[in-house]
C-alpha cells in the first residue's frame, strides 16, 4: 500500500556511506565499464582484420592521452572486479561478515586493485 | 527501477531556525525534517539551536525537548527510551539507528535528523510502514510444526539449537536495516529486505520448525532473497548489533546445499 500523495524521505543524498557501500557499487560500476571495454575490445579485433591502415587509424586513437586513460581505467576496473568477485565468493561460504573484517576487506580489495593496476602498466610500458 | 532523484512533491526546502531560549554558551545546532501533511508545502529542514546543559544525553532527548519547549507539532515515534521498542528509529547523521541509545557526544558537528529512509512521509519523522509489516508477515514469522508436542510438556530445545536463533530473534523490528539498504529502496515492492530476511532465517534454523524446505521455496526467487548484493548497510547499521548480511548469506547457502 503506498500513498502517492506523501513525499519519499530522502535516501542517498543523506546517507553516509560506508566503505563496504561504496566497494558494492564500484563492483557495479567495473562490471559495466568492461562491458564497454569488450565492445572496444572487439572493434580493435575487427580492425586488425581490417587491414594495416585501419588498424594503425586504431593505434593512433588508443595511444593518444584520451585512449591511454580509458586502457588504464578499463585494467584498473578489470583488477578491481577479479579481487571483489573473489570476495564475493569468500562471503559466499559465509566468512568475513563482521564489520571490521567487511571494512577490512574493502580497503584491501580497493588497494590491491591499485597496485596491481600499476604493477601492469609498469611492466607494460 | 532505481529513481535516483527525489519526487517533485518529496524536495527539501530551506526551514525556519529557531536560536536557543536563553543564550546560553553551550548550544548545539539540531537540523530536522520536517513534514506537515496538512499543508501544501514540500517538507522542510528546520534547526534548532538547543541549550545542551539543560538536556539530555540522548538525541531522542533532545528531540523531546524541542517537542516540549520549542515546537509542540514535531513528531515522532517513541516508547521505551531504552533500545528495545525499536519505535524511534530514524537517520541520524547519516546512519539509521535508534534516537533513545545514540549519544548527543557521538555525532560531530550539527546533529542531522531525517526520517529512515526511502519510505512515505507520514508526518515529519514518522514514515509508513505498512509494506514493511507486510513483508515480516509474508516469511510467516511463526513456529510451524507437523508433529504434535509432547503431552506433558513443552517442546524442549538443547542449549546448542536455542543458541543458533538467539542473535536472530533479538530483532526489534525498527526498520533501520532495511532501509538503509540500496537494494531496498530501489525494489522494496519486490525484494524483501534484511529485516524480513532475518527473520525468514531465524525460523529456517529453529530446529523445531519443520517447514524448512516450504520457508526455502518462499525465498528462491530473484527478488525476494537474491536482491541482496552484500552491500552491508544494514550489518553496518543494526542498533542492535545483529547481522542480517551474515544470515542472508546462510540462507543462499541453504538453497544451494539443498540441492547435492
Amino acid at each position: 500500500m503506498t500513498n502517492h500523495d506523501r513525499p519519499l524521505s530522502p535516501h542517498i543524498s543523506i546517507y553516509r556511506w560506508p566503505v563496504t557501500m561504496a566497494s558494492s557499487i564500484l563492483h557495479r560500476a567495473t562490471g559495466l565499464a568492461m562491458a564497454a571495454g569488450f565492445i572496444v575490445l572487439v572493434g580493435w579485433l575487427f580492425d586488425a582484420a581490417s587491414g594495416p591502415a585501419v588498424y594503425a587509424k586504431f593505434m593512433e586513437v588508443m595511444d593518444s592521452t584520451v585512449g591511454l586513460v580509458l586502457l588504464i581505467g578499463w585494467s584498473f576496473a578489470f583488477f578491481y572486479h577479479l579481487s571483489n568477485g573473489i570476495r564475493h565468493l569468500v562471503w559466499d561460504t559465509g566468512r568475513g561478515f563482521e564489520i571490521d573484517r567487511a571494512t577490512a576487506s574493502a580497503w584491501f580489495v580497493i588497494v590491491l586493485s591499485v597496485v596491481l593496476t600499476a604493477a601492469f602498466w609498469w611492466v607494460a610500458l | 527501477m532505481a529513481e535516483f532523484r527525489l519526487p517533485k512533491n518529496s524536495r527539501i526546502t530551506k526551514g525556519k531556525h529557531f536560536d536557543a531560549a536563553n543564550g546560553s554558551g553551550n548550544t548545539r545546532t539540531f537540523a530536522v525534517y520536517r513534514y506537515d501533511p496538512d499543508s501544501a508545502e514540500n517538507p522542510r529542514v528546520d534547526t534548532y539551536e538547543i541549550d545542551m546543559d539543560s538536556c539530555g544525553p540522548m538525541v531522542l532527548d533532545a528531540l523531546i525537548k524541542i517537542k516540549n519547549e520549542i515546537d509542540p507539532t514535531l513528531t515522532f515515534r517513541r516508547s521505551c527510551r531504552e533500545g528495545i521498542c525499536g519505535s524511534c528509529a530514524m537517520n541520524i547523521d547519516g546512519g539509521n539507528t535508534l534516537a533513545c541509545t545514540r549519544a548527543n557526544d557521538e555525532v560531530k558537528g550539527d546533529v542531522k535528523i531525517y526520517p529512515l529512509p526511502h519510505m512515505p512521509v507520514v508526518k515529519d519523522l514518522v514514515t509508513d510502514l505498512t509494506n514493511f509489516y507486510a513483508q515480516y508477515a509474508s516469511i510467516k514469522p511463526w513456529l510451524q510444526a507437523r508433529t504434535p508436542p509432547p503431552p506433558d510438556s513443552e517442546r524442549l530445545q538443547s542449549k546448542e539449537d536455542q543458541e543458533l536463533i538467539n542473535e536472530p530473534s533479538a530483532c526489534i523490528l525498527c526498520a533501520c536495516c532495511s532501509t538503509s539498504c540500496p537494494s531496498y529502496w530501489w525494489n522494496s515492492d519486490r525484494y524483501l529486505g534484511p529485516a524480513a530476511l532475518l527473520a525468514a532465517y531465524r525460523w529456517l534454523v529453529d530446529t523445531r520448525d519443520d517447514a524448512t524446505g516450504e520457508r526455502l521455496d518462499e525465498l528462491e526467487d530473484p527478488f525476494r532473497l537474491y536482491r541482496c548484493h552484500t552491500i552491508m548497510n544494514c550489518t553496518q547499521t543494526c542498533p542492535k548489533g545483529l547481522n542480517p548480511a551474515l544470515a542472508i548469506a546462510e540462507t543462499k547457502k541453504m538453497l544451494v546445499e539443498r540441492k547435492y
